[in-house]
């Protein structure tokens, strides 16, 4: 690498390195070419009734940048289709892992896409401040109040407007676990959280280790524990409090937060109940946050928290069902009647408001669009409560979409990604892997609360 | 035709036009200096012909980032607000940059003087010796991976398992300890043994480079000297200590201070085996971080510019050096 530079070594390199640029450009263009011959099986059964009111969009296009690449992307081109059939629109969609860097730097230099779906209300904000972002259409504002409970619309709302509709969600307050080592050890799902306490004492009592952890995430390590600290934020201190945590209106190392990460340590930085199958309290902070919950396979582990997505990590042969090898179930509240779950999602943000845009996005944010994409996905569930569930086919999808719709549930959205990067992807991070390998809460409360930009 | 290209026509046709481009400006370039007449001015001002792509290029890749930068660190957050030497400040003053310098002073103490001297001593030990191409092709090969293959196979050797009921080790490391009777050990989370364990992989990289580069400059030891002190009777000591040391010594330099610029810029490393945390962040790690995760522009540019003016001195030695060794 650091050679001195000679003539000819140079050249090969730089003929390599053209090279490789060519060959990877073209592998980048070869995966989104259509699938012709699925729209054809699709389309015949496909109802336009519903699409005539976006009228007709023959020979327009509308461009869509999203950070969601093979295989999920294909669920998301085939839901299009129906849209495209009957308006005669183009939908361009184009998936980048560097999404999230990729689309603050297009919009910033006015290359923009039509729309983008935009996994952080943070990165929403950020994408208003550059003043290219669009306010969304009053069809989609009016769909967003009509489908969602009213905490989503807050988190795209930037100065008291508003700039784009939830997408898919996702479910964190999850406690992943063995159905079959339930039955056999005589084990209940905890209705309350005192309740989850005694299960993990009996399990301690049974000789086990119960709880299973991982937070390590590459330069990202240390944000599964801020997910436990947002759990326990909303249920020790309940939502308003938790609100307040998130816009920093108390402080990071008031009361509250100590209480919840307290209640967080009461589980991850206690010895008898860490780490099945992995080791002691500190190798929480080695083992990764994908490897962790596979110990419950094992019989190594009994509980782990994870959000839905977890159930892509097992393999293909695992069962994930009530009456499969691995389950999940809901991390109960204080009690059995308050409900606080912990959630993320996307969000369709625009940057042009040409007619086919707004009729694309408004498509977007409709039970429509919903009840089609449920029908193609497994692995994916929306807040919108124009959801049939009965089109959901995944046992993990059903119970997400259960917690979610559910109309005593109290939605919030994952605080980490509301907060300011210097905190939310940064101080939370660092500091929470710190405190797992032996800071005390108060150093690990006030550290973060002194990153906060003032 | 500025826009991004989606298809791939489009971007082999983007790219044929910048290649197209840039046959046209060196065409326009030789066709100038073709025009300029003979004699000492016309001379100088081909000259000047010649370099100017490459000042441009310069200019605009390299000049104009590096004095945005600098203006850059004066900045905030958010790169609006004038806050004059603050961000630099943080650095000599906030607990977690504090150990990110102390980090990168171990790294570039440890590393050159350490790999150059496993480099030399190798270099000595196999110069002549019947296995002397295998044994230089073993040490050498570390050089030709990549920082980053380095690192995750380093990972690997000292990776934890617990020691509970049949979990196996699968770092080697572990495995020894556990061979010998002991607990295996969470390597990575000591602090500050984890930045040694990072400089380890550094100077595996490394000491093959140092061992090629002075294994020639001992092979150009002329045999007289040699054959004279040997005459002379000299130990193998003082043979090292006066005829091989001084010998070598301009090549020395400048293999310790291309390794120690190395050093100072290591980033790969850091990121693939810890990812900056459990207190192993160094210079160009935390200057990544700052930028491009924590959204503090003006603190990751202070960061760049520190790294800047460390390895500016040792950039300017290297290349004196470098002329010297030339000139004699």
């Amino acid at each position: 690498m650091f050679g001195l530079p000679s003539g000819p070594r140079f050249r090969a390199a730089l003929a390599g390195t053209v090279s490789a640029g060519l060959v990877f450009s073209m592998a980048a263009c070869g995966g989104d070419s259509d699938d012709a011959a699925s729209t054809d099986s699709t389309a015949s059964a496909i109802d336009c009734a519903p699409y005539t009111k976006f009228g007709d969009l023959k020979g327009k296009t509308v461009t869509i940048y999203t950070g969601i690449v093979t295989p999920e992307d294909t669920p998301h081109i085939e839901s299009y289709k129906p849209f495209e059939k009957c308006t005669g629109a183009t939908i361009k969609y184009e998936g980048d892992k560097s999404f999230e860097t990729q689309i603050l730097v297009r919009a910033r230099a006015g290359n923009p896409p039509d729309l983008a779906i935009v996994p952080q209300p943070g990165l929403v904000k950020q994408l208003v401040a550059t003043g290219k972002a669009v306010v969304a259409p009053a069809e989609v504002s009016a769909n967003v109040d009509q489908f969602w409970d009213k905490a989503w619309k807050e988190y795209t709302t930037v100065d008291g407007k508003f700039y784009g509709a939830p997408l898919g969600a996702s479910v964190k307050s999850l406690v992943w676990y063995s159905p079959s080592e339930f039955k056999d050890s005589g084990y209940t799902v905890p209705t309350t959280l005192a309740e989850l306490k005694t299960l993990s004492d009996k399990m301690v009592a049974d000789k086990k280790k119960p709880w299973c952890a991982g937070i390590n995430s590459g330069d990202a390590t240390g944000w599964p524990i801020t997910d436990w600290m947002e759990d326990f934020m909303l249920r020790t201190a309940g939502p308003e409090e938790y609100d307040k945590w998130v816009k920093h209106e108390i402080a990071f190392n008031s009361a509250e937060p100590t209480a919840a990460l307290n209640a967080v340590g009461e589980y991850l930085k206690n010895d008898q109940y860490v780490n099945g199958g992995l080791g002691d309290v500190k190798s929480i902070a080695t083992t990764t946050f994908q490897d962790a919950g596979l110990k419950i396979l094992e019989g190594q582990c009994s509980l782990h928290r994870q959000a839905s997505f977890y159930a892509a990590n097992f393999d293909k042969d695992t069962k994930v069902a009530e009456d499969g090898d691995v389950f999940a179930f809901y991390l109960p509240g204080q009690d059995a009647a308050s409900k606080p779950v912990l959630g993320a999602g996307e969000f369709v943000v625009a940057f042009a408001d040409r007619p086919e845009v707004k009729a694309f996005q408004t498509y977007l944010s409709s039970d429509t669009w919903a009840n089609t994409k449920a029908k193609l996905s497994s692995g994916w569930v929306t807040a919108n409560k124009g959801l049939d569930q009965a089109n959901l086919t995944n046992p993990i999808d059903k119970l997400s979409a259960s917690i979610l719709l559910d109309p005593k549930a109290t939605f919030r959205f994952d605080g980490s990604d509301q907060m300011p990067a210097a905190v939310g992807s940064d101080a939370f991070w660092k500091q929470s892997t710190s405190w797992i390998t032996g800071q005390d809460t108060k150093t690990t409360l006030d550290n973060i609360e002194k990153a906060w930009p003032k | 035709m500025f826009n991004t290209a989606s298809t791939t026509p489009e971007k082999l046709l983007q790219m044929l036009a910048a290649l197209l481009l840039f046959a046209a400006i060196m065409g326009l370039i030789l066709f100038l200096a073709g025009r300029v007449g003979g004699g000492k001015r016309g001379n100088t001002i081909v000259g000047y012909l010649y370099l100017a792509p490459a000042i441009l290029m310069l200019a605009v890749g390299l000049v104009y980032p590096g004095l945005r930068t600098i203006y850059q660190s004066f900045f905030d957050a958010a790169g609006k607000a004038f806050i004059g030497f603050d961000n630099y400040a943080t650095i000599f003053t906030d607990n977690d940059q504090l150990t990110v310098l102390r980090n990168t002073v171990f790294w570039v103490l440890v590393t050159p003087f350490v790999a150059t001297a496993v480099g030399l001593v190798y270099a000595i030990l196999v110069d002549k010796s019947r296995f002397e191409s295998v044994a230089k092709a073993l040490i050498f090969l570390p050089m030709s991976i990549s920082f980053v293959a380095a690192a995750i196979i380093w990972k690997f050797v000292y990776e934890y398992r617990p020691d509970q009921g049949n979990v196996k080790q699968i770092g080697l490391i572990n495995q020894i300890i556990v061979w010998l009777g002991g607990t295996p050990q969470q390597l990575l989370i000591e602090s500050p043994l984890n930045t040694f364990l990072l400089i380890v992989v550094m100077i595996w990289i490394q000491a093959g480079f140092a061992m090629t580069v002075l294994s020639a400059a001992i092979k150009a030891i002329p045999d007289d000297i040699i054959e004279a002190a040997r005459l002379d009777g000299t130990t193998a000591w003082t043979m090292f200590r006066n005829i091989t040391l001084p010998s070598v010594r301009p090549t020395l330099v400048v293999v310790l201070t291309t390794i120690a610029i190395g050093t100072l810029k290591v980033f790969d490393i850091v990121r693939t085996m810890t990812g900056g945390q459990f207190n192993t962040s160094v210079i160009a790690n935390e200057f990544y971080s700052q930028t491009f995760r924590a959204d503090n522009q003006g603190l990751g540019a202070a960061l760049a510019v520190l790294l800047f003016v460390l390895v500016i001195p040792i950039v300017v030695y290297n290349v004196r050096q470098l002329r010297q060794s030339e000139a004699s």
